[in-house]
């Protein structure tokens, strides 16, 4: 009997697949979230909306906030931890989450080097802005990729962009001869092994999950029918004024993106969604994915 | 051979990709209509809640309890397993419960305690099968119509059968070991 294994960590992400995960503060959220039929829930002190609104170092949650929300749902829960702070990820190890997200929303401890992930039983997801990030990421034991998108803006656009970045990347190297994968490696900043295996497989060879933006039942079906596996939603239920609701509809419409009457029915009345922000008002020492590299 | 895989949420995928190299037809199903003129249903592994909301949402919980209880072959893996249970502890949705087993979910713990070991199942020869258990959930105790398929070490049943219904509480469809669902497609072509 083997524990914390590639397979049953890469597992557990396939297993989220066709799913919402959903960022909540309390145990009330939890429930909301489970309720409405997410896969998993994001546990944290504030919501991306609110981590932006405030400023400042934003650190790994305070554990009793975390544990509290274990205790009250049942489904998965993940918990995020400061980019390069191995030491956040040792904590949160030990309190037992089923997830790791190694986060840019969190403010960054270490600028060159992001945590070894392959030393941790407990499997970690993380953020990519293209198909190089994602694989250095994988290269260094992410079980699981989400886009970045722009965390907490209610705005898709950063996600679109990272997402069709990610699927291009993988179509230009399916068609990238073999002997050119090499000067491909290097172009993208990504592992040759893990480059060859894309150019063979035509696929990552982990779950890809959307996120940073994601604010309402179309933005959801519209990163599934992108190539998503599934979609991280942060501010975008608990900052809307209709939680339940619009929770619901989200997992509605991740699992019949391809159904529009039904992306249509679930849009209806859901009241106001989270208040957007357009990217090009925010300073850009301000953003938040270009954080890690 | 038609063979549904229930696509609400989870790795339904897995199982379409492993249904196509054994040469059978494979199907997603998320609405009723979906459930029409299938041979065989799998219930995928994946978040047991999120799937059952799903499954009520599209009035599919009574229409697969119908078809199970007239005959119709099915197999549930992890979350699956969960759903076609007819007991099933800490779970507050509205199960399929077709199967005469008790189950415990989130049995092993939570994901450090997920684990891989290898498996005698007598039914599909001397070769072991990998067990991939993710936050699995185990058979707590079966009826006298059940049949236990797999044990692990320590005596927890974690696979069975019952009639044409099949469950397992880890994840053939992760391996490339394709002998479960051939299996399973012997059960449906009257075989087993």
């Amino acid at each position: 009997m083997e524990r914390g294994t590639w397979k049953v960590k890469a597992g557990l992400a396939q297993m989220l697949k066709g799913g919402v995960i959903m960022d909540v503060v309390t145990p009330e959220h939890a429930k909301i979230a489970q309720e409405a039929g997410a896969c998993a829930v994001m546990a944290l002190e504030r919501v991306p909306a609110d981590i932006r609104a405030a400023g400042g170092v934003a650190r790994m949650a305070d554990p009793t906030v975390i544990e509290a929300i274990m205790k009250a749902v049942s489904i998965p829960v993940m918990a995020k931890c400061r980019i390069g702070h191995f030491v956040e990820a040792q904590a949160l190890e030990a309190l037992g989450v089923d997830y790791l997200d190694e986060s840019e929303v969190l403010t960054p401890a270490d600028e060159s080097h992001h945590i070894w992930k392959h030393d941790f039983k407990v499997p970690f997801v993380c953020g990519c802005r293209d198909l190089g990030e994602a694989l250095r990421r994988i290269g260094e034991g992410a079980a699981m990729i989400r886009t970045k998108g722009e965390a907490g803006t209610g705005n898709i656009v950063e996600a679109v962009r990272h997402m069709r970045a990610v699927m291009g990347g993988i179509r230009q190297l399916v068609s990238t001869p073999q002997e050119e994968l090499m000067a491909q490696a290097k172009e993208i900043g990504a592992p040759f092994e893990l480059v060859a295996e894309i150019h063979n497989t035509g696929k990552l060879p982990v779950v890809n999950f959307a996120a940073g933006g994601v604010a309402t039942p179309a933005d959801a079906a519209l990163m599934m029918q992108l190539g998503a596996d599934g979609v991280f939603v942060g501010s975008g239920i608990f900052k809307s004024s209709n939680p339940e609701v619009m929770a619901k509809a989200i997992v509605k419409a991740t699992t019949h993106f391809q159904d529009p009457e039904i992306i249509a029915e679930v849009s209806k009345k859901l009241g106001e969604a989270m208040p957007g922000l357009d990217i090009k008002q925010i300073p850009t020492e301000e953003l938040l994915a270009p954080r890690g590299w | 051979m038609r063979i549904g895989v229930l696509a609400s949420q989870g790795a339904f995928a897995e199982h379409i990709a492993i249904l196509r190299q054994l040469e059978v037809e494979a199907l997603p199903v998320r609405l009723l209509q979906g459930l029409r003129g299938l041979d065989g249903l799998i219930i995928p592994g994946g978040e047991s809640t999120s799937i059952s909301r799903l499954m009520l949402a599209y009035n599919l919980v009574t229409e697969i309890r119908e078809l199970a209880k007239n005959g119709l072959p099915i197999f549930g893996t992890c979350a699956g397993m969960i759903l076609l249970a007819n007991k099933i502890s800490d779970l507050d949705a509205e199960p399929i419960g077709v199967m005469d087993i008790t189950v415990r979910r989130n049995a092993f713990g939570r994901q450090t305690d997920s684990f891989e070991t290898e498996l005698k199942i007598p039914v599909l020869g001397e070769k072991p099968f990998p067990g991939i258990f993710i936050r699995a959930p185990l058979i707590e105790q079966a009826g006298s119509e059940v049949e236990i398929l797999a044990r692990l070490a320590n005596g927890t049943d974690v696979a069975a059968k019952q009639g044409k219904l099949l469950a397992c509480a880890f994840h053939p469809e992760l391996t490339n070991d394709l002998r479960f669902h051939q299996y399973f497609l012997d059960i449906v072509s009257g075989r087993q």
